[in-house]
């Protein structure tokens, strides 16, 4: 018969074992050495599922410490099941101090949202990647977009740009707008909304891009040029939310969710949660305002 | 939306979790011991064991009590678990040749040095569901067992354990080689510490597929044979059974640290560069090798992993665009079960903002075409991109 020992593991501090943890930092060193180059990395299992932010806990777990402050975002809400899962594990395995409150945090894993509020030089912003190579949408094969990304040959991607707007007479539309990373390697910010690529721009703050089912880290160091691709005469647009107010705030200048009502009558709210409990506490927090281009 | 949200959403998780364990045990049926799971379930034990990437015939029974079931949670539970744990030895290869033998069979001879042995399988057995297995008791258990030993006779059991290999035949009539190809990549790569690049070298291929998903390899081995490839393999040799495992310890002497059960596959097929099929017309002057193995090893008795991991690794070797399976990329990264199984269930998360900002791109550019050409554009939800999430 087994012995109970045998099942009374306890866990290395934050999961993952050291060597794997060191192997990680390091990989993610040489990701804000080359921003916009994805750096291939080992990507363990974790206790949660591929698919499910595993590229993000792997950046997170391997920068926490038992001074940090957590917090979670999942489509821009910390309430999200999966954001308050994520939270838990990475609180119980690290025992770092958690948060809601954007301005507090030191470390903030994200699914698809960037913040509101401006970020700082003493955050770091990891985001959840479920596809991190930009070129996959035109070129299947991995070997290919990889030279493609040596050769700085991205004419497949700016001719799917041209064809979007033939066909639908904008540039695209939906999440995760290809990047420019300074200058070089052209990116995908993760499926953010069009709304949130300008705050990439200069950032004061670190953005780490975790993509664990592609085994592939990316970043964007602090003061990088982000530009999002777009023609000169075909501009990039973020989302407009025309004639829309949130219903709880009564403020217009955020990323809205459309929340629908039993009798499908809709209505907008402000998609970031702890922006909008600031809102509705007193003064607006201090927010990076962009307008688009003409 | 603020906290009394969070709120719901960790009550919303726990209340899950309740639920399982309520739909697990609201039968009020007596549970199911760890050891009856071990050795009753031995299949989908060593299925786990094989897709879970660890040799822990335990901690697998134990994951597969507590998915109930699931092939795919219980892999994914082992692999989480192998992934906290420190590499402390690499063994020695194994060697097969030393393998204690259950079974071991061979297609491509009618009788083979040392003898075909069936061994335990259900190959030959009719699929009828049995009522009698409900009658089985713990005493009807022993007798059986005793039974069976009484027909052995200790003295016509055989001396030797161990079995030369059906592919020393090839080797010995020079029809097959043991040189590498050229240029081909004979690094020991491993795919747990790195990621994989392409082309992959053959140690990390092996090893992928050795992890694959048992259904999703079936499926890619299948299709070779059905009309998206070239080959219908053929086993040169299955075995099943233990093989030791050896460590060198710090002075450096080679200890045996146990035995683990595996399936062994060596599936014949052509060389690639001189096809025995091609109308007997050598591509070279010399005497090429004219056959190669496609070789399959998983861990436990799960014999379709292992025909069909050297199919596809036969397969593989012989790269063409027009089929599934003889594509490394399509191969390696679909049928990575944790990967697949996550990515496919990660669908059920919210996916709203994503959602939102193709909606609110589909509305502009109707708005757009609507001004410019003054006639309404048809929209449909969710935007003219693909949602890349």
């Amino acid at each position: 018969m087994i012995e109970n020992q045998k099942f009374q593991h306890s866990f290395n501090y934050a999961y993952i074992d050291e060597y794997t943890k060191k192997e990680i930092r390091r990989k993610t060193l040489k990701a804000v050495c080359i921003p916009g180059y994805q750096v291939p990395y080992s990507s363990p299992e974790m206790p949660i599922s591929r698919g499910w932010g595993t590229g993000g806990l792997h950046v997170t777990l391997s920068l926490v410490g038992p001074n940090d402050v957590l917090k979670v975002i999942d489509q821009g809400s910390d309430a999200s099941v999966n954001a308050c899962n994520l939270r838990a594990f990475i609180k119980e395995m690290s025992n770092c101090a958690v948060t809601f409150d954007t301005a507090e945090a030191t470390l903030i894993q994200t699914r698809h949202r960037v913040p509101e509020e401006i970020l700082t030089e003493k955050q770091i912003l990891v985001l959840q990647v479920p596809q991190p190579e930009v070129l996959r949408s035109v070129e299947r094969h991995e070997a290919k977009t990889r030279v493609m990304h040596g050769e700085a040959d991205y004419a497949k991607i700016w001719v799917t740009l041209y064809e979007a707007y033939v066909r639908s007479g904008g540039l695209r539309s939906g999440a995760g707008h290809p990047i420019m990373v300074n200058g070089r390697y052209v990116a995908t910010p993760s499926p953010i909304p069009s709304w949130d690529v300008p705050n990439l721009n200069m950032a004061r703050c670190l953005y780490l891009f975790g993509a664990g089912r592609e085994k592939r880290i990316h970043c964007i160091p602090p003061f990088t040029r982000v530009e999002p691709l777009e023609f000169e005469d075909i501009r990039f647009k973020v989302e407009e939310f025309l004639g829309v107010k949130c219903s709880a705030s009564g403020q217009d200048k955020a990323f809205m969710d459309q929340i629908y009502a039993d009798d499908f009558s809709s209505s907008y709210v402000i998609n970031d949660s702890n922006f909008l409990d600031k809102l509705r506490k007193g003064p607006r927090p201090p927010q990076k305002l962009f307008t688009n281009p003409a | 939306m603020g906290y009394v949200a969070v709120k719901g959403g960790q009550d919303a998780i726990e209340n899950a979790n309740r639920l399982v364990d309520y739909f697990r045990w609201k039968g009020r049926t007596e549970p199911i011991k760890l050891e009856q799971a071990r050795t009753q379930m031995r299949l989908a034990v060593d299925r786990a064991m094989g897709e879970g990437s660890l040799y822990a015939p335990e901690h697998a029974a134990l994951a597969l009590l507590q998915v109930e079931g699931d092939s795919f949670e219980a892999a994914f539970h082992l692999r989480a678990y192998r992934a906290t744990l420190e590499r402390r030895y690499e063994a020695e290869i194994l060697d097969t040749r030393k393998m204690h033998v259950h079974r071991r069979i061979s297609s491509t001879f009618r009788d083979i040095p040392g003898g075909q042995i069936l061994g335990p399988t259900r190959d030959y057995s009719f699929r009828l569901l049995n009522p009698a297995l409900l009658n089985a008791s713990l005493g009807s258990i022993e007798k059986f067992i005793s039974d069976l030993r009484d027909e052995i006779d200790p003295n016509k059991l055989h001396e030797m354990t161990t079995y030369k290999k059906v592919i020393d035949i090839f080797l010995k009539e020079g029809l097959m080689s043991t040189q590498a190809r050229p240029g081909e990549d004979r690094r020991v790569f491993d795919v747990t510490r790195e990621a994989i690049k392409f082309p992959v070298p053959r140690s990390a291929v092996l090893q992928m597929l050795a992890r694959a998903d048992t259904g999703s390899l079936m499926c890619m081995a299948y299709s070779t044979m059905r009309g998206f490839g070239m080959s219908h393999g053929t086993v040169g040799e299955l075995r099943v059974g233990e093989v030791p495992v050896r460590v060198k310890d710090k002075r450096g002497r080679l200890r045996c640290i146990g035995k683990i059960k595996v399936s062994e596959a060596e599936m014949v097929g052509g060389s690639g560069r001189n096809q025995p099929e091609a109308g007997g017309r050598a591509t070279r002057k010399t005497k090429a090798p004219r056959y190669s193995i496609g070789y399959g090893l998983c861990f436990g008795q799960n014999e379709t992993k292992a025909i069909c991991m050297g199919m596809v690794e036969s397969a593989l070797r012989n790269p063409n665009p027009d089929n599934p399976a003889n594509n490394q990329e399509f191969v390696l990264y679909h049928t990575e079960v944790i990967e697949g199984y996550g990515f496919t269930n990660h669908l059920k998360l919210p996916h709203y903002v994503t959602f939102q900002a193709g909606m609110e791109g589909a509305r502009r550019n109707a708005r757009r075409n609507a001004e410019q050409e003054g006639k309404p554009v048809p929209v449909g939800a969710g935007g003219g991109e693909v949602n890349n999430d």
